[in-house]
C-alpha cells in the first residue's frame, strides 16, 4: 500500500517586499517534486544544507503551506496546512531533542497534549496509553513527572520519539535524530526506531547528512540538490553504484576507514546562486561530465537499471 | 526558589534595597490603621511647623496639615499607581511583543513600526500630551505612564518570543494539535514571564517618577488627595523657608526608587543563567592554575606537550573531575586525533592548553602544558596572549563562537592579523583575500565584506578556520570542526589540514568522535573516556586492534559507508558523570567484560613504548 503520495510539491518563499510592497523574487527552496513511500518502509534523504530536506519535511507535516502540490496519505489528500489535522497521521521527530521538549513543561504535560488535542481522550485513558508507549521506547514511568532539563541528549529524544507515537501517526519524519546524540547512544536510538517500525507497522522518512547512518536504516534513498531529487533507487545501490555525478560525490566525500584522504572535488568549483538560479542542471557548475547541453535543458528525473531514477543527461554506468 | 533567594541575598546592595522596599511596602499597606491625623484637614494656625514638634513628627506643610500623615497616604497612592501603570504597560506590552514575535513576518512588521513610532517621540512629551488629551487626574496619569512604557514592553518581550517561537517545542506543539491562543498562552507564556518579571522590576521605579513628575506639574493628582509628587509641587513655594515640606517627600522617593533599582538589578542577575551556574564574579581571562602537588619535569616530547594534566570544575560542593591526569603531545607535521564521546573531557582539555576554560568554575589542579619546553600554566597572561592565534590556534565546532556577528568577516580577519604583526590596512586585507582563498571560499573579494549571518554555515565554519590559519600558527586545535558540515565540505577543510600540515609543518590535535576522520587525517589516536585518556597508539593499529573494550565497542557502533542496511551495535547505558566516579574503571557498568578486579583501584596505562591502554583484561595482549 502506498502510506505517502506526493505530487509536484513544491515551495518558494517570498523574498524582499516591505511592511506594504508585493515580494518580487522568490527562492525555489524546493522545485516541484514527485515521489512514493510504501508502507513499512523506511525512506531515507540526503543532501547539502541547504538543499530543501527540512523544507520539505515541514510542508509534509503541515507546518509550511506548499506553493504547489498536493500530499496524499494513505489515498487521503490533505491540502490544507492545518497542523492538527495531520497530527494523526505523519508527525515530526526534531533534530535537538532538548529544544523540542518545553523547558516549562514536565514530561507528563509534553505527552499528553497529542492525547488530548488531537484524540480528546480523559485523564484515565491518557495515563493508559502513556504507560503502553513508554513501555514501548524504554522509559520508565517515573520520568513524567521532571522536567526536560533533567535527561541527556538519548533520553530526550526518545520521550520525543514517544511524544510522536502518542498520535498514533502512519507516518514519522525523522529529520536528523541522531546527529545531536552521542555514537554510542546513537545506535541505541536507532535500534529502538527500527524496533518501533515493526511493532507499529509504521513508516519512516529519515533525514540525514550522515551517508553512512542513512544506508544503514533506509530501504531507499533519495539524494535532493538544490531543491530537485537528482536520484532515487534502493539504500544498497545508491551509494555504491552512483548514477547521478553529485551522489558519486557525496559517496567519495565520505571519511571512509581505509580511503586516502583526498579532496574529491576542484577547489574553486562554484556553487549554484538560489537568487539567481542556473538554467539546465543545477549541478553543471561543479560537474565533471558537464556538456553543453547541461547548461540549457534541465535533466528529468528517468529510471536506469532495474530500480534506480536519476536526473542527468550523461548518467555514470552501473 | 530558594538558589534564587540565596543569589538574591548573596547581592549585599539588593538585599539592602529588599530591606527598604519591604519597610516601606509594610509602612503603606498598615498606614489606614495606624493612629494618623487625617492627611486632608488643614489647620493654617499650625502651618510651617519644624519637624519633632509635638503632635506632627515631620512637621506640617503650608496649610497645617500633618506631614507624617500626608508622606505614608501619599507613598501609598504613589506606589499604587506605579504598581498599577507597570502591570498594565506589563499586561499590554506583552501581549503586543507575544503576538508580533509568534506571528512575526507582517504582522511583527506592522506592530513593530506602530511601536517604533511611539518610541520616536521623547518620553515625557509623549506623556504630557496624553494627560493635556485626557485631562488631568490621577487616573489619565496612570494611564499616560503606562502608555508611554508598552512599548519597552513589547520590544523587549518581542525579542525573546522571536528567539522561542523558532524553537522546535513550538513546532511540536502545533504538530500535538494545538491552537495558536493556546501555545500563546501555555507554551510561550510560561517561557516569557522570567523576563517580563525583570522588566517590571527595573521599570517600575521609573514609572512611580514618572507618575510623580506629572503629579509635580499638578497634571496628575489634584488637591487636597496627596502623592508624593504632588507634595514636592506644593511645597515647591517654600523650597528656601521651609525646605522640610520639600526634603520629607523627596527622601521617601529616593528611598522608593533606589530600593526598587538596586532590587531589580539584584533578580536581574540572580536570574541569569551564567551567575546562576558560577560565583557572582566577572570570568577570569585565564583560567585558574591551582597545582597542588608537583609539576611535571620537562621531558622534551614534542612541540606541544601536555603532561599528567588535571581540570576540575567545582560547582557548590560538587567536584567535576573534567580531565583527569592526561598527557599527549603533538610534533610538527603530525596530526594527533582525539576521540570520545561527550562529556569524555576532549574539549576542556583542548581549552587548558592556553588557559581558555572559564574559571569560575573551571580549576587547573594539577599538571603541566609546555611548549617548545615552557610550561604555559606558569606564562603570564601577557606572554599567553601573545601566543594565543600566533603559536597556537583554536578550531572550534560552532564558528559563530570565533566569528563577531556585527562585524564584517573581513575586518575581523584583519583585526586577527593586525593583532600580532603590526602591518598596513592594504596589506592585511589581501593576505586576508589570500587566506580566504586557501580555505576555498569562492569569490573572496567580494565576501570579505559579508557579515557572518549572510554566509552559509560551511562557509562560516570555514571563516573560522582562515581566522586560525591568519598568523601561520605552529599548532591547531581543531575541536570537532567538521562534525556539523556536508561531507563535500569536511572532505575539502580535510584536505585543507592535511596539505598545511606536509607543507608547513603544523602540528594539528584534532577533536573528534568520528573514526573515519581520524582514519584518514591522523597519525596517532587517543581515546578518552570520563577524563581519562584509555588508550592511545598509531591510528592504523588502534582501528585494526583495539586493545580496549570500549575502543572496540565505540567503532561497532560507528556504521560505515557501504554495508547496507543493518542492525547497529550499541554500548547499553550512559557515559558517567565525572563528579563522583567509581573506584576502577569508569567502563565498568558497561563493559561485558568486566571483574571485581576492575573496580578495585587505579588502572594504569600499560603496553609498549608507542601503544597503551587502560584495561585489565584488554581486547589484545600489549607486548
Ligand atoms: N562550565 C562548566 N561547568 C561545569 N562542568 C563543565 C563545564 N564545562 C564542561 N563541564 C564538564 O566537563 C566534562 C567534560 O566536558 P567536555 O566539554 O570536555 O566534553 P567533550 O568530550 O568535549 O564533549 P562534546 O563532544 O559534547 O563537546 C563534562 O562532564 C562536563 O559536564
Ligand atoms: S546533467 Fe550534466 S551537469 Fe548535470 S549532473 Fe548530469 S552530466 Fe552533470
Ligand atoms: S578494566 Fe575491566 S571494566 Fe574496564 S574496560 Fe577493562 S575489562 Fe572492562
Ligand atoms: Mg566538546
Amino acid at each position: 500500500m502506498t502510506a505517502l503520495k506526493v505530487r509536484d510539491l513544491s515551495k518558494t518563499f517570498p523574498i524582499g517586499g516591505g511592511l506594504l510592497g508585493r515580494a518580487r523574487a522568490g527562492v525555489r527552496a524546493v522545485r516541484p517534486m514527485s515521489f512514493e513511500v510504501q508502507t513499512g518502509e523506511t525512506l531515507g534523504i540526503v543532501g547539502e544544507s541547504g538543499c530543501g530536506k527540512s523544507t520539505l519535511a515541514r510542508m509534509l507535516v503541515g507546518l509550511l503551506e506548499p506553493t504547489t502540490g498536493r500530499i496524499e496519505i494513505e489515498d487521503r489528500p490533505l491540502d490544507n496546512a492545518d497542523p492538527a489535522a495531520f497530527g494523526k497521521l505523519i508527525q515530526y521527530v526534531f533534530q535537538d531533542p532538548v529544544s523540542s521538549l518545553n523547558p516549562r513543561k514536565t514530561i507528563k504535560q509534553i505527552m499528553e497534549a497529542p492525547l488530548k488535542r488531537l484524540y480528546g481522550l480523559d485523564a484515565e485513558e491518557r495515563m493508559g496509553r502513556i504507560r503502553e508507549i513508554f513501555a514501548s521506547v524504554n522509559l520508565r514511568e517515573e520520568f513524567l513527572d521532571r522536567y526536560p532539563h533533567e535527561f541527556s541528549g538519548g533520553q530526550a529524544q526518545r520521550i520525543g520519539i514517544a511524544r510522536a507515537l502518542a498520535a498514533a501517526p502512519r507516518i514519522i519524519i525523522l529529520d536528523e535524530p541522531v546527529s545531536a546524540l552521542d555514537v554510542s547512544v546513537q545506535a541505541q536510538v536507532l535500534n529502538l526506531l527500527a524496533g518501533l517500525r515493526e511493532e507499529f507497522n509504521l513508516t519512516y522518512l529519515f533525514i540525514s547528512h550522515d551517508l553512512a547512518v542513512v544506508e544503514a536504516v533506509s530501504d531507499r534513498i533519495m539524494v535532493l540538490y538544490f531543491g530537485s531529487v537528482v536520484e532515487i533507487g534502493p539504500a544498497e545501490e545508491v551509494f555504491k553504484t552512483p548514477r547521478h555525478p553529485y551522489t558519486k560525490l557525496l559517496a567519495d566525500s565520505a571519511p571512509v576507514v581505509g580511503r586516502a584522504l583526498s579532496a574529491p572535488e576542484q577547489k574553486d568549483s562554484e556553487l549554484p546562486d538560489p537568487l539567481n538560479p542556473p538554467t539546465g542542471c543545477a549541478f553543471a557548475g561543479r560537474c565533471p561530465r558537464a556538456t553543453e547541453r547541461c547548461l540549457t535543458a534541465e535533466p528529468e528525473l528517468k529510471p536506469l537499471g532495474e530500480h534506480q531514477l536519476a536526473a542527468c543527461h550523461h548518467p555514470l554506468e552501473g | 526558589m530558594t538558589t534564587f533567594l540565596k543569589l538574591l541575598f548573596r547581592n549585599r546592595l539588593a538585599a539592602v534595597g529588599a530591606v527598604v522596599l519591604a519597610a516601606i511596602l509594610l509602612l503603606a499597606l498598615i498606614t489606614p490603621i495606624l493612629p494618623l491625623a487625617d492627611p486632608d484637614v488643614t489647620a493654617t494656625a499650625d502651618r510651617f511647623q519644624r519637624p519633632f514638634s509635638t503632635g506632627h513628627l515631620l512637621g506640617t506643610d503650608h496649610l497645617g496639615r500633618d506631614l507624617l500623615s500626608r508622606l505614608l497616604w501619599g507613598t501609598r497612592l504613589s506606589l499604587a499607581v506605579g504598581i498599577v501603570a507597570a502591570l498594565v504597560a506589563a499586561t499590554i506590552g506583552s501581549g503586543i511583543g507575544i503576538v508580533a514575535g509568534y506571528f512575526g513576518g507582517r504582522t511583527d512588521n506592522i506592530i513593530m513600526r506602530g511601536v517604533d513610532m511611539l518610541m520616536a517621540f521623547p518620553y515625557i512629551l509623549l506623556a504630557l500630551a496624553i494627560v493635556a488629551a485626557l485631562g488631568p487626574g490621577l487616573m489619565n496619569a496612570l494611564i499616560a505612564v503606562a502608555a508611554v512604557n508598552i512599548p519597552f514592553f513589547a520590544r523587549n518581550i518581542r525579542g525573546v518570543t522571536v528567539g522561542l517561537a523558532g524553537r522546535e517545542f513550538i513546532d511540536a506543539a502545533r504538530l500535538a494539535g494545538m491552537g495558536h491562543t493556546r501555545i500563546i498562552l501555555t507554551e510561550l507564556l510560561p517561557n516569557v514571564l522570567s523576563t517580563i518579571v525583570i522588566a517590571m522590576s527595573t521599570t517600575v521605579g521609573w514609572m512611580i517618577l514618572e507618575t510623580a513628575g506629572l503629579s509635580f506639574l499638578g497634571l496628575g493628582s489634584q488637591p487636597p488627595q496627596a502623592d508624593l509628587g504632588s507634595m514636592l509641587g506644593e511645597a515647591r513655594s517654600a523650597l528656601i523657608t521651609n525646605p522640610h515640606t520639600s526634603v520629607v517627600p523627596g527622601i521617601m522617593i529616593f528611598l522608593i526608587v533606589m530600593s526598587i533599582n538596586l532590587l531589580g538589578d539584584g533578580v536581574r542577575d540572580a536570574l541569569d543563567p551564567r551567575l546562576r551556574s558560577g560565583a557572582l564574579t566577572r570570568p577570569r581571562a585565564v583560567t585558574l592554575v591551582d597545582r597542588r602537588g608537583n609539576v611535571p619535569h620537562a621531558d622534551q616530547k614534542g612541540l606541544l606537550n601536555i603532561q599528567q594534566l588535571e581540570t576540575q570544575f567545582h560547582v557548590g560542593p560538587r567536584v567535576y573531575r573534567a580531565v583527569n591526569k592526561v598527557s599527549l603531545h603533538v610534533n610538527p607535521g603530525e596530526a594527533l586525533g582525539v576521540i570520545g564521546e561527550s562529556g569524555s573531557g576532549k574539549s576542556v582539555t583542548a581549552l587548558s592548553v592556553m588557559g581558555l576554560v572559564a574559571s569560575p568554575p573551571g580549576v587547573i589542579t594539577g599538571g603541566a602544558v609546555r611548549y617548545e619546553g615552557e610550561d604555559l600554566l606558569a606564562a603570564s597572561y601577557d606572554s599567553l596572549r601573545r601566543k594565543r592565534g600566533n603559536n597556537v590556534a583554536y578550531i572550534f565546532q560552532d564558528p559563530l563562537s570565533t566569528l563577531h556577528p556585527l562585524y564584517r568577516v573581513g575586518d575581523q580577519l584583519i583585526e586577527a592579523i593586525q593583532a600580532h604583526h603590526k602591518v598596513p590596512d592594504a596589506e592585511a586585507k589581501a593576505r586576508a583575500i589570500e587566506l580566504l582563498k586557501a580555505v576555498r571560499i569562492p569569490n573572496p573579494e567580494s565576501r570579505i565584506r559579508n557579515f557572518p549571518h549572510e554566509m552559509s554555515g560551511g562557509m562560516r565554519q570555514r571563516v573560522g578556520i582562515a581566522m586560525a590559519l591568519a598568523n601561520d600558527p605552529d599548532v591547531i586545535i581543531a575541536d570537532e570542526p567538521t562534525t556539523a558540515l556536508d561531507v563535500t565540505v569536511q572532505a575539502q577543510i580535510l584536505s585543507l589540514l592535511d596539505d598545511l600540515r606536509r607543507e608547513r609543518g603544523l602540528a594539528i590535535i584534532f577533536i573528534t568522535h568520528d573514526f573515519g576522520v581520524v582514519a584518514q587525517l591522523c597519525d596517532r589516536v587517543a581515546v578518552m573516556y570520563a577524563g581519562r585518556i584509555v588508550e592511545e597508539g598509531p591510528t592504523a593499529t588502534i582501528l585494526e586492534h583495539p586493545a580496549h573494550p570500549y575502543t572496540k565497542r565505540l567503532m561497532a557502533c560507528v556504521p560505515e559507508l557501504g554495508g547496507g542496511k543493518r542492525e547497529l551495535a550499541a554500548i547499553p547505558g550512559l557515559p558517567p558523570v565525572v563528579s563522583d566516579l567509581p573506584p576502577g574503571c569508569a567502563f565498568a557498568p558497561r563493559c561485558t567484560k568486566a571483574t571485581e578486579a576492575c573496580q578495585q583501584g587505579e588502572i594504569d596505562l600499560a603496553g609498549t613504548a608507542t601503544h597503551t591502554v587502560r584495561c585489565i583484561h584488554p581486547e589484545e595482549e600489549l607486548a
